[in-house]
C-alpha cells in the first residue's frame, strides 16, 4: 500500500509537529493507554519532536503489564504439569511471577511455545492429541474476539485438549477507575487504536462529557499519533473536550459489531484484578457457562493464588501515571531489562523499559529535546 | 500483533466447509504472504481490498479509498488553518 | 559407503563405522590434502605476519533455510570473524557433535554445503573431529569451526579504534538472516525475496584494506543482536557517540514488512553476510564506491557518523526527524503482541 509510506513521511509529520507547537498555549498532560502507542512513540522518537510543555504519560495499556502475578503463577503451575504445553504470545514469556517466568520454566524443561495467533495454539492441540495445550489468554478487546473465535472453532471441531486460562481485560472500566482518582491529573487521553476499532469511538463519549477530558482515537503510524495529539491540543486550548476520531480507516463510532458479538457469545464481564491497580469491577472477561469445559483452572484443578507484588515494586503507580520510572528505587538498580522485577520493565511496551532506553540522554541537543517527559 | 499497516488481500481461500475448510484471506505485501482468519472482520474482503490484522485475524476491511481518506484528512490538518474550529471531515 | 539411514553411536567411536563415515562422506566433499592425510593435526607451514585465531559454534534451528544452512553459516561465520580484524583467512577446522539418530542424508547435505562454501571462499577445512552423543543429548547437530588467519602489520583494526568524525558504512541490506529464521517460526510464507544473507566477507575486506593507508578504523559483522547491538559495542569500546539515520538504512521492503508482521525490530536481527565499517570521513566516499562494485557489497550505504562526544551511546534519527537512543539487545528478540 503505497500511501503507507506517506504516513511516515516528513512531508506529513513536519507540518503536524509545527502546528502542535503553534497551538499549544499551556503545559498539558496526556495519557496514552495502548502498548502499541507506547512503542510507536518511542520507536519514531516522537517525544524528541514535541515542544516543551507536553507531558506524555503511559497508562495501563499493555496487557502483559497488567496481568497479576497470581495469573503468571497459574501459568507456571500448569507448565509444570506432565503432558501440558503452554502456548503464549511472545511478550508474556519473560514476565516474572512470584517465582520465575515462563522462559525460566522452559529452560528447566517445561514445554512453552510462542504463538502469533490463538488459532496456532488450537492447531498445536490438534497436532498433538496426547498433550494438553493451554493458551495464556491475555489481552484487551482486540484480542478477546480472536480467542472467542478460536474457542468456537475448538467446540465445533470437538477438540478436548485445548484449554485457556483467561486473563482478558476490558479498557473502559479501567479508564473509569483511573479517571476517578483525584490525584491523576490529565488533560487528554490518546485512545487506543485497535481496541477502539472493536468498541467504537463512542465508547469514550462518557469520559469527554463527565470528566471534561479531551479524547482522540489515533492509529499507530507517526502521522496518526501526531494527528491525534494535535486534535487533543486543539480541544484543550479551545476548552471543548470531545472525542475526535483520527483513525477513521480502522475505527467507526459504533465499532466492530461482529467482533463485539463474538466476545459476548463466549465471554461475560467479571470483576478483575489489574496488576498495580487492584480490583476493578466489570473489567475482566470470563468464559460463559456453556464454554466452561475450556477453562484450564477448572479442568486442571489449578488455582490463581493471590500474589503479592515484589517489595519495592511501584509498577502500579507507574501504570497510573503517578510516578516516573527514576522515582522508583528499584529502577536501574535491582530492576533492569535483563533482570526485570515488575512488568513495566519486562515488556518492551512497559513504561520503564521504554524509559530505560532514554536514560543517560538528558537535556537539549541541537535544539532537539531528547529527555523523557 | 497490532499491525498498523493494512495489507492487501490477494485471494480468498476455503469456505467449502465452515468447519474443516473455513474461509480465510491470503494477504500479501512485498512478496510476504500470510493466511488471515476472517471470523471477526466487519465484512468479508473482496480480492484487492485491504485488511487490518491482529493476531492472525482481520479486524477491519477497507477499500483503498477509505485508507486514502484518512491521509487526506491529515494533510488538511497539517495545512495552516485560517479559521479555528473542529477537525475537518467526519468519521464514516 | 553403505547408505545407513541414521547416524549411530558407532559413527563417533573411532572404529570402522567412523572411518567409513569420514572416507565415504566427509572426504567426498572436503578435499584439502591436509585433511586427507588424516593426521592428528594439520601443519600449515610458515607465514609472515601476525597470527589471528577465532572460534565459533553453530546451533541454529532450523538447520536448513532459504539462502543457506548450518554448514554455510559455520564456514562464513568464522571466516568473517577473522576478516573483521583485517586478517586473511588461511584454514578452518570443523568439529561436529551429532545426536544419535540424525539422518545421514541431512549430514551429507550439510557437509556438501561446507565443502562448497569452503571452496568458493578459497579457505580449506584442514582438520576435523566428529562425536556422536546419545539421543536427546544434542539438538540434532552442533558445529564448531575454528579459523586461523594472518593479519598484516600494516593494519590494526579493532572495535576500540573508532574516532570522532568517522563515517559509518553498512555493506548491505539489514536483517535478512534474522527475519528468515524468525519467519519460519511465525508461519509466514516469506516467498522468494527473503533469504539468509550468509556469505564470506574476506574478499570485500581485502579489497578495502589493500590500498588503505590507515583510514579504516573498525570492522564488525553485526550477527546476533543485530546492527544496533554491534554499534553499541563499538561506541562503548571506542568511547565515542554514534548517530545513524533511519532513512539511510538499506533494507528490503519484504524484510521490513515481515518484521512489522511479526513485531520485530530489524535493527536487532542477525546479519550473516554484512559488515559495519568505521573509517575516516575523507576516505568514506571512495570506500563506499569500491564496496558497491563488489558482489558482496552491492547495497552498501553510508548510514551515519561518529559524533564529537564521548558518551559511548548510539542514537538513531528516525524517518520523521525524531531521535531515540539505541540500547544493546537484552535476551532474545521477543516478537510483540499488542
Amino acid at each position: 500500500m503505497k500511501c503507507v509510506d506517506a504516513f511516515r513521511s516528513r512531508e506529513i509529520t513536519a507540518p503536524l509537529v509545527e502546528e502542535i507547537a503553534r497551538v499549544l498555549t499551556r503545559p498539558v498532560r496526556i495519557m496514552e493507554v495502548c502498548g502499541t502507542h507506547t512503542m510507536s512513540i518511542f520507536r519514531h522518537g516522537i517525544r524528541s519532536l514535541l515542544p516543551e510543555g507536553i507531558t506524555l504519560l503511559s497508562g495501563p495499556g499493555c496487557p502483559v503489564c497488567v496481568t497479576p502475578a497470581g495469573h503468571i503463577d497459574a501459568f507456571l503451575a500448569a507448565a509444570r504439569l506432565p503432558q501440558v504445553t503452554i502456548a503464549t504470545f511472545g511478550d508474556l514469556i519473560r514476565v516474572p511471577g512470584s517465582e520465575g517466568s515462563l522462559a525460566e520454566a522452559r529452560a528447566q524443561g517445561a514445554r512453552v511455545e510462542i504463538v502469533y495467533s490463538p488459532m496456532d495454539a488450537l492447531t498445536l492441540a490438534r497436532q498433538q492429541p496426547e498433550r494438553t495445550v493451554l493458551f495464556a489468554a491475555i489481552g484487551f478487546e482486540t484480542t478477546a474476539p480472536t480467542i472467542a473465535a478460536t474457542i468456537l472453532q475448538a467446540e465445533r471441531l470437538g477438540v478436548d485438549n485445548f484449554l485457556i486460562i483467561t486473563a482478558l481485560k476490558t479498557m473502559p472500566q479501567a479508564l473509569e477507575a483511573l479517571l476517578a482518582d483525584p490525584e491523576l491529573r490529565i488533560d487528554g487521553l490518546l485512545c487506543p487504536g485497535h481496541v477502539s476499532a472493536i468498541i467504537g469511538s463512542d465508547a469514550y463519549q462518557p469520559f469527554a462529557e463527565r470528566h471534561r477530558l479531551a479524547c482522540a482515537v489515533a492509529g499507530f503510524e507517526p502521522a496518526d499519533i501526531l494527528a491525534g495529539l494535535l486534535g487533543l491540543i486543539r480541544q484543550i486550548s479551545e476548552e471543548q473536550p470531545r472525542v475526535d476520531n483520527c483513525y477513521t480507516r480502522a475505527v467507526s463510532a459504533a465499532g466492530n459489531i461482529k467482533a463485539q458479538r463474538l466476545i459476548d457469545t463466549v465471554f461475560e464481564p467479571v470483576d478483575s484484578e489489574w496488576r498495580g491497580l487492584g480490583p476493578i469491577p466489570g473489567s475482566g472477561l470470563a468464559l460463559r457457562d456453556a464454554y466452561q469445559r475450556f477453562d484450564a483452572i477448572k479442568r486442571l484443578s489449578l488455582c490463581v493464588p493471590p500474589a503479592h507484588d515484589p517489595k519495592g515494586c511501584r509498577c502500579g503507580e507507574i501504570l497510573k501515571g503517578r510516578l516516573l520510572p527514576p522515582q522508583c528505587s528499584l529502577y536501574g538498580t535491582a530492576c533492569t531489562p535483563l533482570r526485570p522485577i515488575g512488568p513495566c520493565m519486562v515488556s518492551n511496551e512497559g513504561t520503564c523499559a521504554a524509559y530505560f532506553r532514554y536514560s543517560g540522554h538528558k537535556g537539549r541537543q541541537d535544539g532537539q529535546t531528547t529527555s523523557f517527559r | 500483533m497490532c499491525l498498523a499497516i493494512p495489507m492487501q488481500v490477494v485471494a480468498i481461500q476455503g469456505g467449502s466447509d465452515e468447519l474443516l475448510d473455513p474461509q480465510v484471506a491470503l494477504v500479501e505485501s512485498d512478496g510476504i504472504r500470510k493466511e488471515i482468519r476472517l471470523e471477526m472482520a466487519d465484512r468479508v474482503p473482496a480480492v484487492g481490498e485491504y485488511v487490518i490484522i491482529h493476531a492472525g485475524f482481520a479486524i477491519r476491511t477497507l477499500t483503498e479509498e477509505e485508507a486514502e481518506y484518512n491521509l487526506s484528512l491529515m494533510r488538511r490538518m497539517a495545512e495552516v488553518l485560517e479559521q479555528e474550529g473542529r477537525l475537518p471531515g467526519a468519521p464514516e | 559407503m553403505k547408505a545407513d539411514a541414521i547416524i549411530s553411536l558407532d559413527h563417533g567411536s573411532g572404529g570402522l563405522a567412523s572411518q567409513n563415515l569420514i572416507s565415504g562422506l566427509f572426504l567426498k566433499y572436503l578435499t584439502s590434502p591436509q585433511l586427507r592425510d588424516l593426521e592428528d593435526c594439520a601443519v600449515l607451514g610458515e607465514y609472515a605476519g601476525r597470527i589471528a585465531f577465532s572460534t565459533d559454534s553453530y546451533v541454529v534451528d532450523p538447520l536448513f533455510f532459504p539462502g543457506g544452512d548450518i554448514g554455510a553459516l559455520a564456514v562464513h561465520g568464522t571466516i568473517n570473524d577473522l576478516a573483521m580484524r583485517g586478517a586473511r583467512p588461511i584454514a578452518l577446522s570443523l568439529a561436529l557433535i551429532i545426536e544419535e539418530g540424525f539422518p545421514v542424508t541431512d549430514l551429507e547435505r550439510i557437509i556438501a554445503s561446507v565443502g562448497r562454501c569452503s571452496e568458493q571462499a578459497g579457505v580449506a577445512v584442514v582438520t576435523g573431529d566428529t562425536k556422536v552423543v546419545p539421543r536427546g543429548k544434542a539438538d540434532g547437530l552442533f558445529i564448531n569451526t575454528t579459523g586461523i588467519g594472518i593479519a598484516s602489520h600494516r593494519h590494526d583494526i579493532s572495535g576500540k579504534k573508532g574516532l570522532p568524525g568517522d563515517a559509518v558504512i553498512l555493506s548491505g541490506t539489514l536483517a535478512d538472516h534474522g527475519i528468515t529464521i524468525m519467519s519460519r517460526q511465525a508461519g509466514i510464507d516469506i516467498g522468494g525475496d527473503i533469504a539468509s544473507d550468509t556469505q564470506p566477507l574476506h574478499r570485500l575486506v581485502g579489497a578495502v584494506l589493500e590500498g588503505d593507508a590507515g583510514l579504516v578504523h573498525v570492522l564488525r559483522d553485526p550477527t546476533r543482536g543485530g546492527l544496533a547491538t554491534s554499534l553499541c559495542e563499538i561506541a562503548w569500546a571506542s568511547g565515542v557517540s554514534i548517530t545513524i539515520e533511519e532513512d539511510r538504512l538499506p533494507i528490503r521492503p519484504a524484510v521490513n514488512t515481515a518484521c512489522e508482521m511479526i513485531g520485530l525490530d530489524p535493527l536487532y536481527l542477525a546479519n550473516e553476510g554484512k559488515c559495519i565499517i568505521l573509517c575516516d570521513q575523507d576516505g568514506a566516499e571512495d570506500i563506499l564506491q569500491l564496496i558497491r562494485r563488489l558482489p558482496e557489497g552491492r547495497d552498501a550505504a553510508l548510514i551515519g557518523w561518529v559524533g564529537e562526544g564521548s558518551s559511548g551511546r548510539v542514537s538513531l534519527t528516525t524517518r520523521i526527524g525524531g531521535s531515540r537512543l539505541l540500547e544493546p539487545l537484552t535476551g532474545q528478540p521477543l516478537p510483540r503482541i499488542c
